[in-house]
């Protein structure tokens, strides 16, 4: 066991010991004992930052089931270092703040179960090179935030939102899947390495083009990028510590690891360059469009995080063109805007993470969250504010905020990319810094409505009456560390460049020779260039369009509202459960009797009709053993019994003419050299019978079957059939002669198992499993049975708990 | 003897289907019990019928029959018994609680 | 289940001990000769039910304080068990080993892993049967 698989499991070892462990713990210590596995794996990841630096990988194999190449290989570099470092260290801030954020009324031992399970769920994502075993973690990242988000499953919106989340990102993870086949079938491989390894002899494959698309749905679904965002808005229903960690800081960025991760395998494609660029621009914009109209603070977050990830999914686009033009002095140039998507990516946790536990404080002290009911809690919440302020100017791109550096860093990508012929982007390039410019634009607005609608202008009379304040100190801990953050990396960014990003950049172009030199220096002046005027402008527009928002907020009116993306979302949820409802109803009729017909005319009409098809009859009764006298009579007793069985009147007569055929079966297992079979089947046939008898105590008589004439003629046909296509099956498989048999290996039972009983050697050691499992089914049904004996019904609650 | 034992199985089939398809529990059940019959002679003479003794090492030189169909009739019978006991409670767990042991009438039930 | 008869109540007594010992003799003769875990559990089990039958359940259970699912539970984490212990001694998961063991008084004796397997099996057999039975016998 080496530490890194310790790191993925310890996450899941204490989920597990939370609920086992749920009586003897106490409430009070719950969250400060679970705080503990993310700080000490903080810690643990942070020894890995140096040598990671120095270019070293570490990758550990365990082998799974290696016949199917499935082996759980661990594989930490750049990339997936600072993943899991966000994981571990929002995951630490996360925490802390949900101790207080929580009320000791919550199922808090559910909670801090399913938030490690996440945890180690995503730092499973972030460090399998195994492409099974990622896709395995990645829809348990969905399970674990489906049952995250559905946290207060007593609210109608909380369901919906998970549900919602659950069929969206699911649905992109198993397109993904299909993806990883793809490539797996052309490559030969699961593993990732391996794949980027020997990516020129893959990517001229019929199979490529698709592969790519399909595993670009599954991270776009994840990130929540255009148009599958809609699940990331109804997701804020989870508590605010869930939305500060899943759904802004650390889950929607998995599809942003992907495509990094993916980058030096589909990067050379006009597709890729094209899609995760174009997708990102319009989720940007599109997201920062509809961030200005909300009204929930949260909403506009969620937004504002659709928003974001889709500039950082642009800048992976723009990024991959290095990867298409391959490596000269020229091209390392075109690195930077994969530099620049690392980097916003660990700036917009710093700053979306603050800004979440900022409105979780509002929405925890004031009991809103809406902002035409805020404004002016600056004088009451000045720390919060400052939370506020910083937060958002990050987020708007104003120094001296790492979001100043980061953006300046996406403006000069969108521009420099113009320069290319390739892909050609000389036509339709212009719109991508257009794009880009206006989408900043309106990001400064509603950066500028957060604070000024929260905490400027006149406090609301319903709120001052509640006599609010400021938050307890532990509430503000995790934001003020992650906004020291922001304003430190403003000041040291090449420190992070250095350590974090370098090395990451060296696993998203792994043919550049230097990491180094892909590293550029950051630096928050670099003269009056283009990029400084954009940041300019936007500032400019922005406080203009803020001003003139009540003029031109009608355009938000334009859109139909049957036509938005939801509402169309919710159609097809309908129309298909509608449609798939109608389909079964028509065949699910609820009658046991019907569904049993459907199986044996299918299986008549398949069988028996391969047979015809085939011309596969065949029988050789001159193989057969000889029949005696007393045998004959046995099998004559037999078709009695079992024809009286059908028209016995009374269950008694039923049963035991079922004993009759059991102890004949005996009789025949005499016969045929099998005296371990006629033993078990004596008894247990006495004992089944005694088992009927007892039960019909309990039940009631046998009545005479109800069913018309015609229904019981059409049964009688059935049956015939079946049993007739069952004797050709059984005479065509009998002294069948093709293939050896293999009974003889068990003959050696003495050497190889060392008991002369060869059934019993065969049940025992040669396939003990099957033995094994089947001790373990009869134990379920004995449970079974003991629990279906002493259900006593639960009592019918309220039916309506909705919303309580 | 083989294709004796084989037409006797198709036989055993047809009442077990008979019986399944009919609308009373009971019988349903008896159903499933005629063909855990039938398949365990199906299995068991596959292998070949009085081909050899007895499959015990200290009983003669050999040649054996098939000891493998006996194996897997073995586990079969055991299964088919816990089965045969979990359908028979279910049946008269939903005798009790609906009053009634005929499938057609149980579905004009409203669900629970 | 109270039933008073005399005549089965003899008879049982002097039964009881035949099936029973039949049932261990079934049991650990599996490996050689007919019998095995199956049937040794089945002969037991349903002599346990015998006694059930003909003598009341309070009676029975203060000679026998088994709750029957524990033992159920005992055997399935028997044969469990073998099967993962196997993997500690560096072996496939359900490897069983035998060896010739020279016991005092009993002489040389052929012991296997593969009894332990068996009991297991006996266990759950007996186990399930008896729950099955008690279940549906003692439901009112």
């Amino acid at each position: 066991m080496t530490i890194d698989f310790a790191i993925i499991l310890i996450p899941f070892i204490m989920a597990a010991l939370i609920l086992l462990f749920n009586k003897q713990l106490r409430k009070k210590y719950l969250g400060w004992i679970v705080l503990i596995i993310p700080v000490s794996l903080f810690l643990i990841l942070t020894t890995y930052i140096p040598r990671i630096a120095n270019g070293e990988t570490y990758t550990h194999t365990y082998e799974w089931i290696p016949a199917f190449n499935l082996n759980f290989t661990t594989y930490i570099d750049g990339l997936s270092l600072i993943l899991s470092l966000l994981i571990t260290g929002v995951g630490s801030l996360v925490i802390l703040y949900s101790i207080f954020y929580l009320s000791m009324k919550e199922s808090l031992h559910h909670f801090y179960c399913y938030l490690l399970l996440f945890m180690g769920a995503m730092l499973g994502v972030v460090f399998s090179d195994n492409l099974m075993v990622l896709y395995a973690f990645w829809e348990l990242t969905s399970v674990s935030s489906f049952l995250l988000i559905a946290f207060w499953h007593h609210r109608k919106a909380s369901r919906a939102g998970a549900r919602k989340s659950m069929t969206i990102t699911v649905s992109g993870g198993v397109s993904m899947l299909t993806g990883f086949l793809m490539l797996y079938v052309m490559s030969g491989t699961f593993s990732i390495r391996e794949i980027i390894a020997n990516v020129e002899k893959i990517s001229e494959h019929s199979l490529f083009i698709p592969a790519l698309i399909l595993i670009l749905l599954g991270a776009f679904t994840k990130s929540a990028q255009f148009p599958f965002h809609i699940w990331l808005p109804d997701a804020m229903e989870a508590p605010t510590p869930v939305s500060a960690y899943l759904h802004s800081a650390t889950m929607v960025k998995a599809g942003i690891y992907l495509v990094a991760r993916f980058t030096p395998v589909f990067g050379g494609e006009m597709v890729w360059f094209w899609t995760v660029t174009g997708v990102g621009l319009i989720t940007l914009f599109w997201g920062s469009f509809n961030a200005v109209r909300q009204t929930d603070l949260k909403a506009i977050l969620a937004f504002s995080t659709v928003s974001q990830l889709g500039l950082i999914m642009s800048l992976l686009g723009l990024g991959s063109v290095a990867v298409h033009l391959g490596y000269s002095a020229d091209t390392v140039i075109y690195t930077q805007a994969t530099f620049a998507a690392l980097f916003h990516l660990i700036n917009h946790s710093t700053f979306k993470g603050a800004l979440f536990m900022m409105v979780g404080i509002v929405d925890h002290e004031i009991g809103t969250r809406d902002i035409r009911r805020l404004g002016g809690l600056m004088s009451i919440m000045p720390f919060t504010f400052t939370i506020a302020v910083i937060g958002s100017f990050s987020m708007a791109g104003l120094p001296p905020f790492n979001g100043f550096l980061s953006k300046e860093m996406f403006f000069a990508a969108t521009v420099k990319i113009l320069q290319l012929d390739v892909f050609s982007i000389e036509s339709t390039g212009i719109l991508i810094p257009l794009i880009a410019w206006v989408a900043s634009i309106l990001t400064f607005v509603y950066c500028i409505i957060i604070v000024n609608r929260t905490f400027l202008g006149k406090i609301k009379p319903d709120i001052q009456e509640k006599n609010p304040h400021e938050a307890p100190l532990g509430m503000l801990i995790s934001p003020f560390i992650l906004i020291t953050l922001v304003i430190a990396i403003f000041f040291f960014p090449n420190l992070l460049g250095e350590y974090i990003l370098k090395p990451a950049m060296a696993s998203v172009y792994p043919t550049f020779p230097s990491a180094a030199e892909m590293t550029p220096h950051i630096s928050a002046w670099h003269g009056f260039n283009i990029e400084l005027l954009m940041t300019i402008g936007v500032i400019v527009l922005g406080i203009v369009l803020y001003r003139l928002l009540k003029y031109w907020k009608k355009i938000y009116r334009i859109f139909p509202q049957n036509w938005t993306l939801n509402a169309i979302y919710e159609r097809v949820i309908t129309t298909s459960e509608n449609v798939s409802e109608s389909i079964t109803n028509r065949y699910m009729n609820g009658k046991l009797t019907h569904y049993f017909i459907y199986i044996y005319i299918s299986f008549v009409v398949i069988v028996a009709g391969t047979f015809v098809a085939l011309d596969a009859f065949s029988w050789n009764p001159r193989l057969d053993a000889p029949v005696e006298t007393y045998e004959l009579l046995l099998v004559f007793i037999m078709i009695f019994t079992a024809i009286g069985l059908v028209f016995a009147k009374s269950r008694i007569t039923s049963v035991l003419l079922n004993g009759v055929l059991g102890y004949s079966v005996a009789f025949f297992f005499v016969i045929f050299r099998a005296p371990d079979l006629a033993l078990t089947q004596l008894v247990v046939e006495s004992v089944t019978t005694a088992l009927f008898l007892i039960c019909f105590k309990h039940l009631g008589a046998l009545k005479p079957e109800p069913s018309s004439k015609r229904v019981k003629v059409s049964n009688g046909v059935i049956s015939i059939l079946v049993g007739a296509t069952v004797t050709l099956i059984g005479l065509a498989v009998v002294n069948y002669e093709k293939f050896e048999t293999i009974s003889t290996y068990f003959e050696n039972s003495y050497e190889l198992a060392g008991g002369k009983n060869i059934v019993n050697t065969i049940l025992g050691d040669f396939r003990a499993f099957d033995t094994m499992l089947e001790v373990v089914v009869l134990f379920i049904a004995g449970l079974g049975v003991y629990t279906l004996i002493n259900l006593k019904a639960a009592k019918k609650e309220g039916a309506d708990i909705e919303n309580k | 003897m083989e294709s004796l034992i084989m037409i006797l199985v198709g036989i055993l089939a047809s009442v077990g289907t008979y019986l399944i398809l009919s609308r009373n529990i009971i019988r349903v059940i008896l159903g499933t019990a005629i063909y855990s019959h039938a398949v365990h002679l199906l299995i068991l003479t596959m292998g070949g019928l009085k081909k050899g003794d007895v499959p015990i090492l200290s009983q003669s030189e050999g040649p054996f029959t098939d000891a493998l169909p006996q194996a897997l009739i073995l586990t079969a019978i055991v299964i088919s018994f816990a089965t045969t006991a979990l359908l028979l409670v279910l049946a008269y767990r939903t005798y009790k609680t609906n009053g009634s042991d005929d499938f057609h009438e149980l579905r004009e039930m409203p669900d629970e | 289940m109270k039933i008073n008869d005399v005549i089965l109540r003899t008879v049982v007594k002097g039964v009881i001990f035949i099936i029973l010992t039949l049932g261990v003799y079934l049991f650990f003769s599996g490996h050689n000769a007919p019998g095995g875990g199956f049937i040794g559990g089945l002969v037991l089990g349903s002599a346990i039910v015998l006694l059930y039958i003909t003598y009341d359940l309070e009676t029975v259970h203060k000679k026998m304080p088994f709750d029957f699912k524990k033992v159920a539970a005992l055997g399935v984490l028997l044969a469990t068990g073998t099967a993962v212990g196997s993997i500690l001694f560096d072996a496939p998961f359900l490897s069983q080993t035998d060896g010739y063991f020279n016991i005092p008084i009993l002489g040389e004796k052929h012991l296997t892993t593969v009894t332990i397997f068996e009991a297991g099996v006996a266990l759950t057999v007996i186990g399930t049967l008896v729950t099955i039975i008690l279940s549906i016998g003692e439901d009112e």
